[in-house]
């Protein structure tokens, strides 16, 4: 031990004693030393801890090989299995240009270039959100993407569709603009008339930014995780009367596409 | 200088009325957008990785 070492317990021969000699370290119950007892108790399937039972229920519905797959099936070679990570990429755009707008306040992105551009970026990022969304519901819609166990699947991206459009609704009208002040008067007329323009206030700003910045992106985007595992759970939906098969991406594999789930 | 925009979002959009259907012209090119986009995404062959032979 040096003079100058504060603690001796951290004295760097110390720990390479303790190291040395496990047997003379006094752990209480010397789990890990027994050569009985499970090395790694997260997978005694007997307990019944919360997160065990939690664990072994995320393992069964979604193991890590269904949630980040090696391969896919061969149908999914087409553009329109295209369009749900194309709406993802620019819900992430939105995410990320969203949260500089909120940061840094209308001051800056409605007087400064950057934040001109990055109010643009945001806008136009919601336009490609919808029209990529759109083709991809017409396409699921169109070859019946509800088969085969995947309601919940089609359920949660309606849900995340219907949540979007008032995403968007309440991001028209902070823009702190004449055209948000017409959006919001229209809109009042129409939800006074439906009985809900005092609970649901349009034309009350404050109102309108905090579920578009905060609760409302945030519902959206539990709902699209959700629909995402969903769809790596259930797997995706093969085009009607198609044989399921699927292709390698390792290039190792590199062959020919094999027939699965018959 | 002002800048110069593609389309004056400010000014009102022009409307088509065709029988009872009224549409503003900006929605009716988005719609169309979205058409062509189905279209050509069924119709156009998708290109083959390296790994598939």
């Amino acid at each position: 031990m040096t003079a100058d070492s504060p603690n001796p317990a951290v004295e760097p021969d110390n720990v390479q004693a303790v190291v040395d000699s496990p047997a003379d370290v006094d752990t209480g119950s010397s789990v890990g030393l027994d050569p009985t007892v499970d090395p790694d108790p997260g997978i005694d399937p007997s307990s019944s801890m919360w997160t065990s039972r939690l664990r072994r229920a995320w393992m069964s519905k979604l193991p890590p090989d269904e949630l980040l797959p090696d391969r896919q099936p061969a149908y999914v070679a087409s553009w329109i299995y295209v369009f749900g990570v194309l709406t993802l990429a620019a819900f992430l755009v939105i995410l990320v240009t969203g949260l500089v707008l909120a940061f840094a306040g209308p001051a800056w992105y409605h007087t400064s270039s950057p934040g001109l551009f990055t109010n643009s970026l945001h806008f136009w990022s919601v336009q490609l959100f919808f029209v990529f969304m759109v083709v991809h519901l017409w396409g699921k819609f169109w070859m019946a993407a509800w088969r085969g166990r995947r309601a919940m699947t089609w359920i949660t991206g309606v849900v995340a569709f219907l949540a979007s459009i008032g995403t968007a609704f309440t991001g028209y009208l902070v823009q702190t603009n004449f055209d948000s002040q017409w959006i919001s008067f229209e809109a009042k007329d129409g939800l006074n008339a439906v009985g809900i323009g005092a609970f649901f206030n349009v034309a009350n700003l404050g109102q309108m930014l905090l579920l578009h910045a905060c609760l409302l992106p945030l519902v959206v985007g539990v709902i699209a995780v959700w629909h995402v595992l969903l769809v790596r759970s259930r797997g995706v939906v093969p085009p009607i009367d198609t044989v399921d098969t699927e292709f390698s991406v390792t290039p190792a594999d590199g062959a020919s596409a094999t027939e699965v789930r018959p | 200088m002002d800048p110069i925009y593609l389309a004056g979002v400010n000014d009102p959009a022009t409307y088509i009325n065709w029988g009872w259907l009224s549409i503003s012209v900006p929605n009716l090119i988005v719609i169309l957008i979205m058409i062509v986009l189905f279209a050509l995404a069924i119709l156009l062959p998708f290109p083959k990785g390296r790994d598939r032979s």
